[in-house]
């Protein structure tokens, strides 16, 4: 891999700082199982362990829920129901009612929680849990977007309009004129930790929860409402997470409401882990969409004019469906100009599981239809698509004005693309796969370039602020907190990082601490990629704090001009006097300067109006491209990937060993999506892909067989980021749609390229093999 | 018998009486030990979270380290082995084991939940194997799911551990000492545990077992537990009286019989794989592609078999191949074709007491080609959606002499295409009768839909394996194959 780090950062002189390719901290507690996670915790003595009891059917009136056989299983100490809900019974995260703990006269997915048995082991409580005699009354269910489409399109929530120009008369008008419908089916997260909650009765009316979540201010508030306490009463503390993905930003609410519950009810400890099956069934997932488009072009490919439906699977209940489907229609565009643009989201209610975020949040879905529209386009005109791609790009200085009139001024793609683009060889490996495919009976090769351009902030403008606590103690060493929770994405690896360049101070003195409400306070959830730029803020900001008061008092006590002390490589320095950082402290702290401090942050220059769909939603975005190439089967379906090149943008990257990791592990999860993961309902709404078994997230051997993955370099923020450099979280995961792409490229080949494939996602073996069979009977009956 | 287990966890010697039949290793790991490095992913052996190394000895009394899915391991089967978890591999002065320190400076972790997992299946291939290659590495990996790395890091990990030297005085895989304290617990007796009236039966010898079964036919009979472990973590079935053949030394036995290789049923995968893809190459990459390797170290082709799925891998290469199958019922034993003991979707020819005691698999003959193919989402790991198995021996006439074709997952049964090898038969091997045989196809099956597969897609690609078939025996400049070694296909 070329440097990744050559963009001139200073030597640095201490371990540890900020751009330095650090370990994940807790990397030596991963490989030798000290890590503790959740279910590790020393359990309270006298813990009970809990199940829920699940709907079998997908809509129907509960008519009866006869639990006398649950309460008489061997070990059960306690059963709740909707009646045992001392506060509101709803855990939906927006507060419309539309999603109880547990449902009480009707059930709206097959999965829902209908009540929760505690008993003395976790064996005793599943088996309970069976035993429930619930009486049906069926009501027809709407499980798929065709049917809630033709049915009575119920939405759970308001849908959002985007528009730009007069889209109408451009489709009207345009030389060329292309209608299609793309389906892009949905995601398991597969956290390899599945959700869990341990609830510590606490005086009062208090409440300790160990949670897996990336959201503990929310888990606060739905518990607090849930008991009916203040939110005050509610501490809620996550060391880290198995793994998130989006699937712990709401979906964790649940498990915490039913064991704190319990836990108050029966005044002993509570802990709940489903059983993976069970976690599959009752939590969300990515939403899948349908999306009809209408592209008008001119004779070289060039957009004049686009409308979009978004019509998504939101499942029974609103969760995050809002602004995930926004999102999506925000990144319709991915990085290309739209003069004129109508997008449309449809929230469609479905007696589904509630679908909620998954990395990418709803754009990953927008920028798949914008790739599909390309794709149209080169097919009808019998251009490349990195040709009509690279037409269609934003301007730098024109042509840059999206969909939610957002004026773009960061635009790198152009550059960033041509880089990747020679870099990779496009061209010449373009010829020699054509070459390949003409000899080749079998075996039909395809390639695919991609660019990513993914918008950073929370849609939700309030969500953009986070709080941090900083302690230094008198020997030196320090502790940082703040509002973001670790997932594996290296959050507090980063921040102990920014911690340790504030003081100068070697990163082996900074110790992150488990994130809790305890300690900072009304925090946004680690989501939107944003967790870095948010509280990393956040924490340099209590570090100054403490710094600056070190300053003054050290200028004071020396004599000299605070702008003249310098921190630098563990020490104090002013003129000749100098001084160890731990001897500052422990004389700061005898002449009673304060060693502890809060920071805050909130992201500047950012404003959204959703009614009038105007605005500056996104502080700035982040880019990235990659070119995959594929190997098709075209007896089997099968493919391999052989070769991945990704160039993409971190700006300054704050430690480029853990973002190569995100974008490495992003993009993998992104391929997942587009090719072998399918989710699959029967005609009763059950899941039947519900474990590993049947859900087939890519394997060790899945991976490309090669994998060069460079960060762009000498590429800073043009924003006053956290040390310039960009968030890394969701951008990565749409460069797996290069592999969609380079397998419709090989597919097409089956046709001599005539035809655009139009493969849908997932592209499993059988899509695969179904679209070439669709090419090839095209091809047959074409003169 | 004896009625108290005996292993050691790492040093330690565990004997423990009372112990429930099912309880799994990897709760009594983490409940009973309080050792919760060892992590719960599904629950179903099929993410690799809950991996640990296991030492046993082979009939042979050599030592051998296997990982194995803690998870799906009932803790009883570990009579007479050594467990390794991860917490083991740290030296005495907290120092990482070689293994954990390339995963540290790899970035082979991110969240960390599945990184115990992957340290103990590396750890398995850093005491088994030197140097492996990219594909040997993704085979010891296939059966541990990553979601956050996209696996490069660990990869590169599984390289550099073999750079970084062996920690101080090979301390864990001390192997004569190993070797010397298991065979001191092989004590040949018949194993007796359990608790509340249920049973653990572990016999050590043949005759035990066939005792024990006519004694007990209502007994779950258990080899691998690869799917029986599913039954009680999955569907919480209890099971009265579990009988264990893993402790039968001879029905592990894989033997040269002249004109065919007899694999006893208690024979793994990975006991199998060897002397199978030595006579039938292709079915040795097959092997390579059931489960995962926690899983081929315990699986039996004798389970897979005996459990009567219809989407068992081995039947359709064992029936292609005109298989037969040996069943013993206390001192009578008899030999059936093996096509013939699948009588229908869950049902199979085998008496109340009677087990598999191994499976015949004939030589090859001169001109016989052999194929089979396994479609699935995956690769690795996954369950076929479809897999087809083919003999055929093409005259020098050019005529098919001899055609034996199989399929799962067509039917609720493995099965044989006999419409498709009638159009076969007889017939000039030329793409003319290949299409001829792909229509005859139709006549075979009318398979299912469901979550791996469409009937349509299973209806077209099993005619494809056909011209797979064809292109494969015919044009050796064609590449066919996407996986494993492309120098099978031609073979």
């Amino acid at each position: 891999m070329p440097d990744a780090v050559a963009d001139a950062a200073p030597v640095p002189t201490i371990v540890g700082g900020v751009h330095s390719a650090r370990p994940h901290d807790s990397a030596h507690k991963h490989v030798s199982g000290e890590a503790v996670y959740v279910d590790d915790i020393a359990e309270p003595a006298g813990m009970l362990h809990v199940a829920l009891g699940l709907s079998a059917k997908a809509h129907a009136r509960v008519l009866a829920l006869d639990l006398t056989r649950v309460r008489a299983a061997p070990g059960v100490v306690a059963v709740v129901t909707a009646a045992d809900v001392p506060g509101v019974n709803d855990i939906g995260c927006l507060g419309k009612g539309d999603e109880p703990l547990f449902a009480s006269d009707r059930v709206e997915h097959v999965g829902q929680p209908l009540f929760a048995v505690a008993a003395t082991s976790r064996d005793q409580a599943r088996r309970a849990a069976k035993l429930a005699d619930v009486t049906y009354a069926e009501l027809p269910p709407v499980l798929t977007i065709a049917a809630a489409r033709d049915g009575a399109r119920d939405l759970v929530t308001a849908p959002m309009t985007l528009a730009v120009g007069d889209s109408a008369a451009a489709l009207a008008t345009a030389p060329h004129r292309i209608d299609g419908r793309l389906a892009i089916g949905g995601q398991e997260h597969f956290y390899l930790e599945s959700q869990i909650a341990m609830a510590v009765p606490g005086e009062d009316d208090e409440v300790l929860i160990h949670v897996s979540t990336q959201h503990p201010t929310e888990v606060q508030h739905i518990v607090a409402h849930i008991l009916r306490v203040p939110n005050g009463a509610v501490t809620v503390e996550v060391r880290r997470m198995g793994g998130g993905f989006g699937g712990k930003e709401t979906q964790a609410n649940l498990f915490a409401a039913c064991a704190a519950l319990i836990a108050k009810k029966t005044g002993r400890a509570a802990k709940l882990r489903p059983d993976r099956d069970d976690d599959f069934q009752i939590t969300g997932k990515r939403h899948d969409f349908e999306i009809d488009y209408r592209v008008g072009f001119t004779g070289e490919g060039r957009i004049t004019g686009v409308e979009m439906l978004f019509a998504a699977r939101a499942g029974y209940a609103a969760d995050l469906s809002g602004p995930v489907t926004d999102r999506a229609l925000f990144h319709a565009d991915n990085g290309y100009h739209y003069p004129a643009a109508r997008l449309d989201s449809l929230p469609l209610k479905t007696n589904t599981v509630s679908n909620t975020a998954f990395r990418g949040f709803g754009g990953p879905q927008g920028m798949v239809a914008a790739e599909r529209v390309i794709d149209e386009i080169a097919f009808a005109l019998g251009e490349d698509p990195l040709t009509i791609r690279k037409r269609n790009l934003y301007g730098t200085t024109d042509r840059n004005l999206t969909p939610y009139h957002q004026t773009i001024t960061d635009n790198i793609l152009p550059e960033l693309i041509a880089d990747l683009e020679a870099d990779c060889g496009y061209w010449e490996r373009r010829a020699a796969i054509r070459a390949h495919n003409a000899g080749s009976r079998i075996m039909k090769k395809g390639l695919a370039l991609t660019p990513v351009k993914f918008g950073i902030s929370f849609t939700a403008t309030h969500y953009n602020q986070a709080g941090a606590l900083v302690h230094v103690y008198t020997d030196g060493s320090v502790q940082v907190n703040h509002g973001g929770t670790e997932m594996g994405q290296g959050l507090y690896t980063k921040v102990a990082q920014i911690v340790a360049e504030e003081f100068q101070i070697d990163i082996t003195h900074i110790r992150p601490t488990a994130t809790t409400t305890g300690k900072v306070p009304n925090t946004s959830a680690t989501a939107a990629s944003s967790g870095t730029d948010l509280n990393g803020k956040a924490a340099q900001n209590a570090a100054r704090a403490i710094r600056d008061r070190l300053t003054a008092f050290i200028a004071e006590r020396w004599g000299v001009d605070p702008a003249s002390v310098r921190f630098a490589a563990g020490r104090v320095t002013a003129g000749d006097r100098s001084m160890s950082f731990p001897d500052l402290v422990r004389a700061a702290y005898m002449a009673r300067v304060q060693l502890s401090a809060t920071g805050f942050y909130k992201t500047p220059k950012i404003h959204w109006d959703r009614a009038a769909g105007r605005g500056t939603p996104f502080y700035y975005f982040a880019y990235g491209a990659a070119c995959s190439e594929v190997t098709v089967d075209t007896l089997t379906g099968e493919y391999v990937v052989d070769r991945v090149d990704i160039l993409h943008d971190c700006g300054h990257s704050l430690n480029p060993a853990i973002d190569k990791g995100q974008v490495e592990g992003g993009f993998v999860q992104g391929m997942g999506w587009l090719t072998m993961e399918e989710l699959w309902w029967d005609a009763q709404g059950r899941l039947r892909t519900h474990a590993p078994s049947t859900y087939k997230i890519p394997a060790c051997g899945d991976r490309p067989r090669s994998f060069n993955v460079r960060l762009l370099a000498n590429a800073p923020n043009r924003e006053d980021s956290i040390h310039r450099s960009k968030a890394v979280g969701e951008p990565p995961f749409m460069l797996g749609m290069s592999v969609l792409h380079a397998l419709s490229d090989a597919v097409a080949s089956v046709a001599d390229h005539r035809f655009c494939p139009q493969l849908d996602a997932p592209a499993t073996p059988e899509r695969v093999l179904t679209t070439i069979a669709r090419l090839r009977a095209r091809a047959a009956a074409a003169p | 018998m004896r009625e108290t287990i005996r292993f050691y966890l790492g040093d330690e010697l565990r004997e423990i009486r009372d112990v429930d039949p099912t309880l799994t290793l990897l709760d009594w790991l983490r409940g009973e030990e309080r050792r919760t490095g060892t992590k719960e992913g599904c629950a179903e052996g099929d993410c690799g979270a809950c991996t640990v190394v296991v030492g046993r000895l082979d009939p042979a009394g050599a030592l051998c380290y296997e990982a194995v899915n803690a998870c799906i391991r009932f803790l009883a089967t570990l009579d007479g082995c050594r467990v390794l978890t991860v917490e083991h591999l740290k030296g005495p002065d907290g120092a990482l084991h070689p293994v954990q320190r390339a995963m540290v400076e790899c970035h082979g972790s991110q969240c960390g939940f599945c990184t115990p997992g992957f340290v103990m299946s590396l750890f398995a291939l850093y005491l088994n194997e030197a140097q492996p290659d990219d594909a040997r590495i993704n085979d010891a990996l296939a059966g541990n799911l990553c979601r956050c790395t996209g696996y490069a890091p660990i990869v590169q990990a599984a390289h550099r551990m073999y750079e970084l030297g062996e920690p101080a005085g090979d301390r864990l895989a001390d192997r004569a000492a190993t070797a010397a304290r298991l065979a001191a617990l092989a004590d040949g007796a018949c194993l007796s545990v359990g608790s509340a009236g249920r049973r653990f039966l572990a016999p050590a010898t043949a005759d035990q077992l066939a005792d024990l079964y006519a004694a007990n036919p209502d007994a779950t009979l258990v080899a691998g537990a690869t799917d029986v472990g599913l039954w009680v973590t999955k569907f919480q079935r209890v099971l009265a009286t579990v009988l264990y053949t893993g402790r039968v030394g001879e029905l592990r036995r894989v033997i040269d019989r002249g004109d065919a290789l007899e694999i006893g049923a208690g024979a793994t995968y990975r006991d199998a794989a060897g002397p199978i893809a030595a006579l039938y190459p292709d079915f040795g990459e097959l092997i390579r592609r059931i489960g995962a390797e926690q899983v081929r170290n315990v699986g039996t082709i004798g389970g897979n078999i005996a459990n009567g799925s219809p989407i068992g891998d081995s039947p359709p290469a064992l029936i292609a191949l005109g298989a037969a199958l040996r069943l013993r019922q206390g001192t009578v034993w008899r030999t059936i074709p093996l096509e013939d003991f699948f009588i229908a979707y869950g049902q199979q020819d085998r008496q109340p007491g009677e087990f598999v005691d191994a499976v015949l698999l004939p030589k090859p003959k001169p001109g016989e080609r052999f194929r089979v193919y396994k479609i699935a989402k995956r690769f690795d790991q996954d369950i076929s959606a479809v897999c087809g198995a083919f003999r055929l021996r093409v005259g020098d006439d050019g005529r098919v002499e001899d055609v034996r074709i199989a399929f799962g997952g067509m039917a609720g049964i493995p099965k044989r295409a006999r419409h498709a090898e009638a159009a076969l038969i007889g017939q000039p091997w030329t793409e003319v009768s290949v299409r001829a045989a792909m229509a005859a196809l139709a006549g075979d099956f009318t398979p299912l839909s469901d979550w791996r597969a469409s009937a349509a897609y299973r209806s077209a690609v099993a005619a494809n394996l056909l011209m797979k078939l064809y292109v494969e025996t015919t044009d050796p400049d064609a590449d066919t194959r996407l996986v494993g070694d492309r120098r099978l296909a031609h073979a």
